[in-house]
């Protein structure tokens, strides 16, 4: 890539030091500052949702129901589970990574719509305390999936939860349509759509589904509301509704929402995969495009959560297809991910590391999810605990682990400073083996029938459980050192350069961190930002000299 | 900061993170259509729930059909699609300069929708009159099978649409004070274009529920 520089008059605050004050801050409409407070925001909530998933987990240490009442266990998981699904991961990445690198990485000195970016950050701050009042005004213990007829005759604060989710849905609409936008409209002179950042397709592919599949659970969450405050018969069977309809509703949004979640892992794991192996990353157009297959096909595959509903078997054939069918372009990814490492000059930096547990939890996360996808299997395996597992793996290996992967690649850049990298080294792993110590035994007892969602179980299963639940201890334990460490690291760590990891996509070209403006001058691009062998460039030096 | 990421030469109006007008006003025009399609699918949950109700309960919708007042719905739709008319009107008379007649086209834009809202209330403090409530509140009597089901889609589906003429009626107000005071002008014009559209889009869901709920055997 190369870059056209200007004198540099004087040298300029960076982002975090150009203003003072809490106003400048809850205020900003700088996506440097929202994507800050995003991070700050989402990390606070990550531990609550911890807190409820070890509550969970340590009540299940024993067969026998003792440390909470079903009540009580019905109520911390339904939290643990909107917790970490609607405050944590569905904006983490986005919100949080996306925010912060993607004008960067497009050399633009902001998104396109900065109010807007705002307005996003606050009402995603209104819909989360309305979910968390839920918490405090009793018992919430339907679930994240809020199914009827359960949810809509329950009493109790569900109508608080779902008008905050509701609200927290116009937040990641806002963001997605907001990204789409300035993907579009506000590339530099130069990058052409096949030389975007990997990180930027499936940012664009994420924020498509943001855009259709959300909306779809707002009209669902608000016909439930309706539903409970006046009966208007469209979902509670007594009144004639179809309570099945909700559930085609309800994962018509949320199944894509998986994908919301794990495609900005896709595009973390793409660039910290060529940029800590110094290798042009392989197969970029495959890499690009399954993005968007996957966008396509995943928002067609929701019956596969309903194979024992009821569903016509018709349907559910096709929803099996279309179920196996979406491991194709996720193959695609794999293989180029790995294929790329092959030959390079492989760094064992932390994003590395994360990289590596990455593509083991992913590979064991996906290929359940094919095993679920089989009919047959699926009437066995319906709600027991390899389902918890497999999501598990998904959403927890694949999505929030490669996110902490991502925060340590660009942290340097976030906040100027490094954190310690041997210790950051030595924490991955103890994540990674306390992740597969928490839930590995979950394949196992699920295989054999433990149901998931009940406080007790029989007691044939209990050592596989306090095998977990250690495991759960040592897992939390370990994310608590690596927030200190990056805690640490974003205040007294050691000093970074522009570019530690000599990277070449634009969000490296400019300071750490950078400037309130972001660049000096209007950067240029000649290449795609993995031209590590220097192929491509060579390449337009023959088509300018042939056109000489 | 370099002189060079913004062009000084640009209009006031141009935020200082876009090289051009013509950045400015696509990215605009971009947002605002991405918007319509998620408003789009906000409003087929409502459709498929009618599509689902219409395939389980055929009977009641047929009978439920004949107790909604299709003149006063036909005149609504007139209403509605003049109000259109209208707006392209206020949006052609800004890109002529002709400022007055703007702000005027656009008020008489508001007068319509609150015309449509005023034929709602009626037909709704007839229905309520008989006993018409939505789901379990149902007392109306004249129609067979799932009555409530039926007035619910029915009453959730306008009712969502009546909240986005008013919000409409709040936005087309607030770009009559922008044209006024000169923030929106000829030349800078995407937010009237896009509050036309905006508009363009309550008329087409009304245009979609109206045969739907009124009129299909």
């Amino acid at each position: 890539m190369s870059t056209e520089t200007e004198a540099v008059e004087a040298p300029e605050p960076s982002y975090l030091a150009a203003h003072r004050g809490w106003k400048s801050w809850a205020f900003s409409v700088d996506h440097k500052r929202i994507a800050v407070m995003y991070l700050v925001a989402t990390t606070l909530f990550m531990i609550a949702g911890g807190v409820m998933a070890g509550l969970v987990r340590i009540e299940l240490f024993t067969a026998a129901g003792d440390l909470l009442d079903a009540d009580q266990y019905n109520r911390a998981f339904t939290l643990h589970g909107s917790i970490m699904v609607f405050l944590v991961i569905i904006p983490a990445a986005p919100a949080v990574l996306g925010n912060f690198v993607l004008p960067l990485m497009l050399g633009a000195r902001d998104v396109a719509f900065p109010k807007l970016n705002l307005a996003s950050f606050h009402v995603y701050m209104l819909g989360a305390s309305m979910l968390l009042m839920a918490m405090v005004l009793g018992s919430f213990d339907t679930g994240w999936t809020f199914y009827t007829p359960y949810s809509s005759t329950t009493v109790g604060p569900v109508a608080w939860a779902l008008t905050g989710v509701f609200i927290l849905g116009f937040s990641s609409i806002l963001t997605g349509l907001n990204f789409i936008v300035t993907i579009h409209k506000m590339r530099p002179p130069g990058m052409t759509w096949l030389r975007l950042p990997l990180m930027l397709w499936s940012m664009y592919a994420t924020s498509a589904v943001q855009i259709l599949a959300t909306p779809v659970l707002a009209i669902t969450v608000l016909l439930l509301i309706i539903e409970r405050s006046i009966g208007i018969g469209i979902f509670d069977p007594t009144l004639g509704g179809d309570p099945v309809l909700f559930q085609h509703f309800f994962w018509f949004y949320s199944h894509p929402a998986v994908y919301i979640m794990i495609l900005p892992a896709f595009g973390i794991v793409s660039e910290m995969v060529a940029v800590h192996s110094q290798r042009s990353i392989f197969g970029y157009k495959g890499i690009a495009g399954s993005s968007l297959a996957i966008a396509i096909v995943g928002s067609l595959v929701w019956g596969h959560h309903m194979f024992t509903s009821g569903q016509s078997i018709y349907s559910s054939v096709l929803f099996s297809f279309l179920t196996f069918f979406i491991a194709v372009p996720t193959a695609i990814k794999v293989f180029s991910w790995v294929a790329t490492m092959y030959k390079g000059r492989i760094q064992f930096t932390p994003p590395m590391m994360y990289v590596f547990s990455f593509l083991a939890l992913f590979m064991i996360g996906g290929l359940t999810g094919v095993v679920l996808g089989a009919l047959s299997i699926d009437v066995h395996l319906h709600d027991t605990y390899y389902v918890v597992a497999h999501f598990h793996y998904v959403m927890m290996g694949g999505a929030i682990l490669t996110y902490i992967g991502g925060l340590h690649h660009w942290w340097p850049k976030m906040f100027g400073r490094m954190y310690p990298m041997r210790l950051a080294n030595i924490t991955s792993a103890l994540v990674f083996i306390s992740f597969n110590l928490t839930f590995l035994p979950m394949f196992v007892v699920g295989s054999r029938g433990m149901p998931r969602r009940y406080y007790e179980y029989i007691a044939s299963f209990e050592s596989l459980n306090q095998i977990a639940t250690v495991g759960a201890i040592c897992l939390g334990a370990s994310l608590f050192v690596t927030l200190g460490y990056l805690i640490y690291g974003a205040f007294r760590g050691e000093i970074a350069s522009e570019n530690p990891w000599n990277a070449k996509s634009l969000e490296w070209q400019t300071a750490s961190p950078p400037i309130e403006h972001n660049f000096h001058y209007q950067p240029t691009v000649s290449s795609t930002p993995y031209d590590y062998d220097g192929a491509e460039a060579e390449e337009e030096q023959k088509v300018a000299e042939a056109s000489k | 900061m370099g002189a060079s990421h913004h062009a000084s030469d640009q209009p006031e109006w141009v935020a200082p993170f876009f090289e051009s007008a013509e950045q400015q006003r696509s990215a605009a025009s971009m947002g605002m259509w991405l918007f319509l399609a998620q408003e789009i699918l906000f409003f087929s949950g409502l459709f498929m729930a009618y599509i689902a109700y219409r395939w389980l309960y055929p009977q009641t919708w047929l009978s439920g059909a004949e107790v909604l007042n299709k003149w006063m719905g036909a005149a609504n739709t007139v209403v509605l699609l003049t109000s259109s008319l209208t707006m392209v009107l206020a949006i052609r008379d800004l890109q002529l300069k002709k400022t007055v007649m703007a702000v005027r086209w656009i008020w008489i834009t508001v007068g319509l929708a609150g015309m449509f809202l005023v034929v709602k209330a009626f037909e709704y403090a007839h229905k309520f009159h008989m006993g018409i409530f939505p789901g379990s509140h149902y007392e109306g009597g004249a129609v067979e099978g799932m009555a409530g089901v039926f007035f619910g889609i029915y009453y959730t589906a306008t009712g969502l649409h009546a909240l986005h003429v008013v919000i409409g009626m709040g936005l087309l107000g607030w770009l009559a004070m922008k044209i006024r005071n000169g923030s929106v002008t000829a030349e800078n014009d995407v937010l009237a274009e896009n509050l036309g559209l905006y508009w363009h889009l309550v008329d087409l869901v009304w245009i979609f529920l109206f045969p739907m709920l009124y009129l299909v055997k």
